[in-house]
């Protein structure tokens, strides 16, 4: 059940943690059993959930914007309406999601201003910027690709919502990574400008995209308490190296080059890629990405030009409750 | 801010006919007309429900799952509610 009003805030969870419920409550984890919105959980869990899932929801919401910039633009009719369908998703992916991050205690209206603020994270793949035709292809290819790597384990998180939200996003992200790869494919059987697009859009992502998994796993600061508690079930560099052997032959049925002269082929048939650049990432997650300033300016504007949207509905339904209340009184 | 948080409403759509509404997640509206729109475009873009319902979300009672075990204990000790527990000779064919 997704209700907010039936959560309670972090009450008694802080300091004296009870440490019988803590054992009580790992106990189920390692039955496999999911956690759900009244259960008792420590209060660090709370904690990483709201602030996973609601960064998961603000990437969803802020990726509208990269591919958003093509839709006016899109070549054909049906490209068209397939990037327009896709965005539309991405805006219910970012929906369900906030209504998961709810159900810890947090209000939709304080998530949003904390992503306004600049307080909570977003997914730093979408700091880059969609310059030709062919980056919609590779988002969807390659950006949705790696999301669904990521997504698929979610689905058995040990968070019940979470999970559930999940398996919504995984059954409709499908469609956007074969859109991505059919653009893609087109434009590598079109012209030789088109392929050179294709390419170039491709050396673009490739590196980006192997940083939207995470730091590497000897530094990551979350990951030991998320897999106790199966929130991950697989480590970042786990998740990056089953992307890398899933999209190189994927790259090379498209007769693209991965950007990585380094890559060699294991005994064991892994794509081994070259050292990626950490600094970069940190970089943009700092903020001094290509397109930080930009996204953040055009959420705020959006949300300031919603404003009075959201003060008439709200007007609106505040004078239907008042007339009913008074005609139930005659 | 002077405008109050949108309030929650529970989303229940019936997906084909003769099956019941099922709950499929939660939304913000201000009003219940645009629960059913907002639900709609959010629960439904390939054609899961034919029927959808909105309730407020702070109308809904629940049981506590604190209480989990004394409130569902009496169902579990009685298995002979259960055709299984009665006993039919085979002779007598299905049943």
């Amino acid at each position: 059940m997704y209700t907010q009003a039936l959560n309670t805030a972090e009450t008694d969870d802080r300091g004296l943690e009870d440490a019988a419920k803590a054992a009580q409550f790992q106990a189920r984890i390692d039955a496999e059993e999911r956690i759900e919105p009244n259960d008792w959980m420590p209060a660090a869990y709370r904690k990483t959930l709201t602030r996973q899932i609601s960064q998961h929801a603000h990437s969803e919401i802020v990726g509208m914007l990269p591919e958003g910039n093509w839709i006016t633009r899109a070549p054909t009719l049906r490209r068209k309406a397939a990037l327009l369908a896709k965005v539309q998703d991405e805006c219910g992916h970012g929906l369900y999601l906030y209504a998961a991050a709810e159900t810890l205690g947090a209000s939709r209206e304080e998530l949003v201003d904390a992503m306004l603020a600049g307080k909570a994270k977003y997914s730093s793949i979408f700091n880059y910027p969609t310059l030709t035709w062919a980056d919609i292809g590779t988002i969807g290819w390659l950006v949705d690709g790696a999301a669904i790597m990521n997504q698929i384990p979610l689905c058995r998180c040990s968070y019940g919502p979470y999970a559930r939200a999940m398996i919504r996003v995984c059954k409709e992200e499908s469609f956007h990574q074969r859109q991505g790869y059919e653009i893609m494919l087109t434009l590598c059987r079109g012209s030789d400008e088109q392929k050179a697009m294709a390419q170039d859009a491709l050396n673009r992502w490739w590196w980006p995209v192997l940083m939207m998994f995470g730091p590497p796993d000897a530094t990551s600061q979350h990951s030991d308490t998320s897999t106790r508690w199966k929130i991950k079930r697989f480590s970042n560099d786990e998740l990056r190296q089953k992307f890398v052997d899933a999209t190189v032959p994927q790259a090379q049925y498209l007769g693209l080059t991965i950007p990585d002269p380094g890559m060699i082929q294991d005994a064991e048939g892994h794509w081994r890629y070259s050292e990626i650049d950490w600094a970069e990432f940190k970089q943009v997650l700092a903020g001094n990405g290509p397109c930080n300033r930009d996204r953040m300016a055009a959420r705020r504007k959006a949300h300031e030009d919603g404003a009075w949207v959201r003060e008439a509905a709200a007007a609106y339904a505040a004078k239907r409750t008042q007339r009913q209340t008074a005609q139930a009184a005659e | 801010m002077a405008t109050p948080n949108t309030p929650l409403w529970e989303v229940f759509i019936r997906s084909r006919n003769g099956l019941a509404h099922k709950h499929v997640g939660s939304l913000h509206a201000s009003d219940a007309t645009m629960a059913v729109q907002a639900a709609r475009d959010i629960y439904t873009r390939r054609g899961e429900g034919l029927s959808i319902w909105v309730v407020p979300s702070s109308a809904i009672t629940a049981s506590d799952p604190a209480e989990k075990a004394m409130m569902f204990e009496p169902a579990e000790s009685k298995i002979y509610r259960h055709p299984t527990f009665y006993e039919v000779p085979e002779e007598v064919g299905h049943m």
